[in-house]
Formats: C-alpha cells, structure tokens, sequence
C-alpha cells in the first residue's frame, strides 16, 4: 500500500527541481496499454470463440472487483461483505424477470438502485469505527443477508436458487443462447461502460479526496474535506456498480443461487483485488481474469489443492509482492526506467 | 419451562466458555501489536486434531491428551510468529487480512490433504458422559466439566495478569507499547510468550470443544466469524471484555437457535452488527 502511494503521490506531482509545488489532478489521457487492454478483451472474443461463457463470468467478475477497488483502493474500507451489493442486484435482476419483466438494460437499472440503496443504507454504519469494526460489520451486513435470502424461499427460492429467469432480447435484436456470445459482448459493454465512469471519477478531485481519506483521515478535515461524506457517497456507488455485476450474471446465466451473497465470494473478491494490485482499477480486472483463469485450470484437477496453492500465493503476494500483479509491473519498469 | 430455560441457558454458558479459551489469546494479541489474525483458529484446529489422533491412534485418554494439544498448538503459534507474522506488524490491516487468511486456506488444504475431509471421531471418557442432576435439572456431565474447566483457566489467568511480573508487563504493554519500550520492557519479547500462551489456549479449547463444535478441515474457516466476534465486541486486549462477549454470544446463540430456530443464525449476525454500531471499539475497548 506504501508503494501504490508513493507512485500516486510521484505521478500527481512530478517534482522538477526548482519547481514550485503545483497540485495537479492526475493525469487523464488513456495510456497506449490502457488501449491495448481493451482491444485484447475484444481480441478474445474471436480468439476464443468456445470460451464466451467463461469469458463473461470473467467480466462480469471484473466488474464486481471494480466496484471493491473503489472503496478498499481509493478509500482504504476494508470490507469482507461485498457480496451483498452483488446479491442484492442479481435477485432485483432476477426477481424481476421472474416476474414478466425480462427487459435487460433496464433490469440493470433495477439492480443498479437495489445495490446502491443497500450501500447507502449500510454506509452510515460502516463509515464509522476502526478497521476491525468495519471488518465485522461488513461481514455481519453480508451474512445477515445470506440468511435472510435463505429464510425466505417463498421469494428467493431458498437454497435451491431462482430459476426461471427468462430474458428478452437485449435492445430486442440478440437473444442470450447457449454460446454465451451475447452475454460475453453485453457484459462487455457494460464493463467498459462502467469502467470509464469509475476512470473518470478517480482522476477527479472527488477521486483525489478519497485517496486523501486513505492516507490520513485525521489532516483531511483539516483541509475542509467531510470524510464521513465522501466515504458515503463512495460506498453507495461502489454497492451501485456491484449491483450491477449481480444483474449481470442473473441475466446471462438465467438463474441466481444463495451463492451470489456468500462469504467465499466477498473473500475471493478481495483476493482478485489485492492480487492484481488495489487503488489502480486495471489492478481488479487483471486480478479476476487470472484468479478466475486459474481456478478453472486448477480446480479441474483437484479442488483441495487449488485452495491450498491460493493461500500459499496470497502469503507470497504479501510478502514479497505488495502492490500485486500491477504493482510488480510498475517496479519492474521504474527499475528499467531508471536504467536507462 | 424453567429447567427448560435453565438447561438452555446452561448451555449457553459451556459454548461461551469455549468460545472464550479460543478467542482470549486472539483478543490479547491484537490488542497487543493492533494485528488482525483470521488464522486464531487455526491454532484450535491443531489442538484439535492433536487430540483426537492421540486418541484414536495412539490410544491416550482424553484428559492426558488436552496439556499435549496445548503444547503443540503453542509450538505452532511461536514458530509462526517468530517466523512470518513478526514481518507483518507494521503493515497495514488489509495485508494482515490477506495474509491471515491466506495461511487459513493453507490450514485447511493441508489438514484436508493429510487427514481427510470427514468429521474426527471422538469418545469422551465414560464419567463425562450421561447427565448430573441438580434440584431436579439435569446437566450435562462433560459441559459441566467444560465449565470447570475454563472457570479454572479464567482465574488462573486473572491472577497472572494481576498478581505477576510477566502479567504487569503485558498490561503495560498493551496500555502504551512505546512507553513500556522505555522502561525497559523487551515488548517483543512480552508479544512472543503472550502469542504461544494465546495459540496454546486455542490449541487446548480446540481438544475440549471437540464435541460441542466439531472437528474437521474447515474449523478455522467456520468459526472464524465467531473467535473474531469475541475480539470485536469484547474489545481488544481485554480479558474481561472477551470473557463478557463469549458469554452473550454463546447464551444469544443457543437460546436463538433453540426458541426460534427458523430464523437461525440471523440472531447472531443482528446482535452483532447492533452491537458494533453501539460499541465501535468493544463494550471494554480503549482504542478505537
């Protein structure tokens, strides 16, 4: 996390020596590899064209990991609950469907407010209390809701899940088949999408403020910046956006299981999170392709050991590897940068 | 009715018990070096399964096995903290998360691997089975003797961080370790014993709670919401805020899951999200 800061710090203000200190805003122009980045998510679509249902669920994850890094990179909330935004979309989504409304762009909408209404609800209790305090309720907010969704088969299908979630057509030209084709191009438009409206926000001075929150919440009130306010307004379009992920995977996959607000998702999330690199958005992205990628490969070959390899690569990251997939990139190239 | 309630409420107070051996080294850790161990339960496990494989394979009474699982699972905690977890004190909490929890993942694949994804079975000794009456309410003889049990280490803890050399460092040490630093506490020293003592005790609440809580690869995974509640709501590095949190959580807990079973263990994740809002640093936390 110190590395990320410095790297933040020395791109916001390239200190010439002479120079006076000017605050800037970081810089926004894409970068070439941003452009590359996405030009290989739609490279893959043809270079793969049997793996358009994987390839989904890995947007769709990415999304999801987006969505955390806004508030655990940028702001600094350690949170082990996150699923619950994503839980809470993807029964809006699927709820709806269920119930004869099986329009997709607006059920994203739907689940979009479902999201953003339970993050601003649980932001207040949240945004208050130390690191352990948040720790706990965030978990207690996401098991609460696994419960209830578990209590409640009536509504929710209990454990065996909501099925029957029947789709129209998106934009009423592309039907959601087997292939996952349009699931893979929709989740990908959204992703994208989403992605400029978060890459926007945190290149502005409102992005700027949080980062600010998560290096020293004590100075920022001092320079006239309402902390708990920020952390709010955040939180709820973090929660938004995972909404979203949760109406995502509803609609491509018709079907929504009490999975989507369990533990094991939040941690997996933080894990893709932390494993690409936090506070750097591409950091959520890289990390839930790979995280996903691997699993499919290694889970295949033995569950146990997947698990056992995952913990062994989470101790490894944090000791030898801070800053993650994208956090050793950037060193590899300062240190070539400075060879030059 | 009453010996009913009363049967529930005794129950709660065994389950509390155990919950408080486990989670107390945890709680005075992290008050100690402000360090978030997911793992804490890990150490149990080891207890555990000390205890049970002796047992079943090496045929040793339950009684002689529980100063084993104490030992081994201590052994574990320093060599771990000497090792890794010593780095980790000055990172931040996200790292402690991650890296805590990578380690639980490695706990549990491992134990998976060597012994197995089933339950360990376990036969208590004979006078700890069957029920004890008193004035008409029935107890049961191996919960009573968990009670005991715990009652005992309770006081003798007291009376160490109270009456001891050693206890007064540790206080001074969670009060203010820089100042404690300065009168020539080896803190770090303090932190060591006090993480083996800790990880011995979750080692020794792991063997006795073989029957309440159950013994398989996943433990540390399944509990690790409820040893991390003690630490939250008691407040860090307090043994009476432990002591007081692993009691309501044990009693709320049964009593939840006994008269209301159909909304589960929603009671559990409530109370403590109520709590945690009432008391963001622990109903005895100093720091917030």
């Amino acid at each position: 996390m110190a590395d990320a800061a410095e790297t933040v710090a020395d791109r916001a203000a390239p200190r010439a020596p002479g120079a006076a200190l000017v605050p800037r805003l970081p810089d926004a122009r894409w970068r070439p590899a941003e452009v590359v980045f996405w030009l290989a998510v739609v490279a893959a679509y043809f270079v793969f064209p049997k793996h358009h249902v994987i390839g989904s669920q890995i947007l769709i994850t990415g999304l999801f990991a987006l969505s955390l890094d806004l508030i655990l990179g940028y702001a600094g909330i350690v949170s082990l609950g996150h699923a619950a935004f994503f839980g809470m979309g993807a029964y809006a989504a699927g709820l709806l469907a269920v119930h004869g409304w099986g329009e997709p762009v607006s059920g994203l909408a739907v689940a979009a407010l479902a999201g953003a209404a339970t993050g601003y609800l649980t932001s207040f209790l949240v945004v208050r209390g130390s690191d352990l305090a948040r720790l706990m309720v965030t978990l207690g907010i996401g098991l609460m809701l696994f419960e209830a969704a578990n209590q409640l088969p009536s509504i929710t299908g209990g454990a065996d899940g909501l099925s029957g979630v029947a789709m129209w057509k998106v934009l009423g030209a592309w039907s959601f088949g087997m292939t996952g084709s349009t699931a893979y191009v929709y989740s990908g438009v959204v992703l994208f999408a989403l992605f400029v409206v978060a890459r926007r926000l945190a290149a502005s001075p409102f992005g700027l403020s949080l980062r600010g929150v998560r290096e020293n919440v004590k100075r920022m009130p001092a320079i006239g910046a309402p902390v708990a306010r920020r952390l709010v307004a955040v939180y709820t379009i973090s929660a938004a956006m995972a909404g979203v992920a949760g109406g995502l995977l509803a609609q491509t996959t018709q079907f929504v299981g009490l999975d989507v607000f369990g533990f094991p998702r939040s941690a997996d999330l933080m894990i893709m999170v932390v494993l690409g690199g936090a506070g750097r958005l591409y950091g959520g992205l890289v990390g839930a392709a790979v995280f996903m990628i691997a699993h499919h490969w290694l889970s295949d070959v033995n569950p146990i050991y997947w698990q056992f390899w995952l913990g062994l690569l989470l101790v490894l990251v944090v000791l030898f590897a801070r800053g993650g997939i994208l956090g050793a990139i950037e060193a590899l190239r300062g240190r070539r940068g400075m060879q030059r | 009715m009453v010996g009913n309630f009363i049967g529930v409420l005794f129950d709660g107070v065994a389950y509390g018990s155990l919950l408080f051996v486990i989670s107390i080294g945890l709680s005075v850790t992290m008050g100690l070096m402000n360090f978030v161990n997911l793992a804490h339960g890990a150490f149990a496990m080891v207890g555990g399964y000390a205890c049970a494989l002796l047992m079943t394979r090496a045929g040793m009474p339950f009684l002689a096995t529980l100063p084993v699982a104490f030992v081994v699972a201590a052994v574990a905690g320093i060599a771990l903290e000497r090792t890794l977890y010593q780095r980790l004190y000055k990172a931040t909490h996200l790292d402690q998360v991650m890296f805590t929890i990578g380690v639980v993942f490695m706990a549990v694949a491992a134990t998976t691997w060597v012994f197995g994804p089933s339950q360990q079975p376990v036969r208590l000794p004979e006078f700890l089975r069957g029920q004890v009456k008193v004035a008409g309410v029935g107890f049961g003889a191996y919960r009573l003797f968990l009670v005991a049990v715990v009652a005992a280490i309770t006081v003798a803890l007291h009376l160490t961080m109270t009456r001891t050399r050693f206890g007064a460092q540790v206080r001074a040490a969670v009060d203010n370790p820089v100042a404690a630093a300065g009168l020539g506490i080896d803190v770090n020293r303090v932190f060591g014993v006090t993480f083996a003592l800790g990880s011995g005790l979750a080692g020794l609440g792991g063997a006795l709670g073989i029957d309440v809580l159950g013994l398989e690869p996943t433990f540390p995974l399944k509990y690790m919401v409820y040893f991390l509640l003690v630490v939250a709501i008691g407040g860090a590095g307090t043994i009476k805020g432990g002591l007081v949190a692993a009691m309501i959580l044990g009693i709320c807990d049964v009593a939840g899951k006994y008269y209301v079973p159909q909304i589960g263990s929603f009671i559990i994740y409530f109370l403590m999200v109520a709590l945690m809002i009432a008391f963001p640093a622990g109903l005895y936390g100093r720091r917030s």
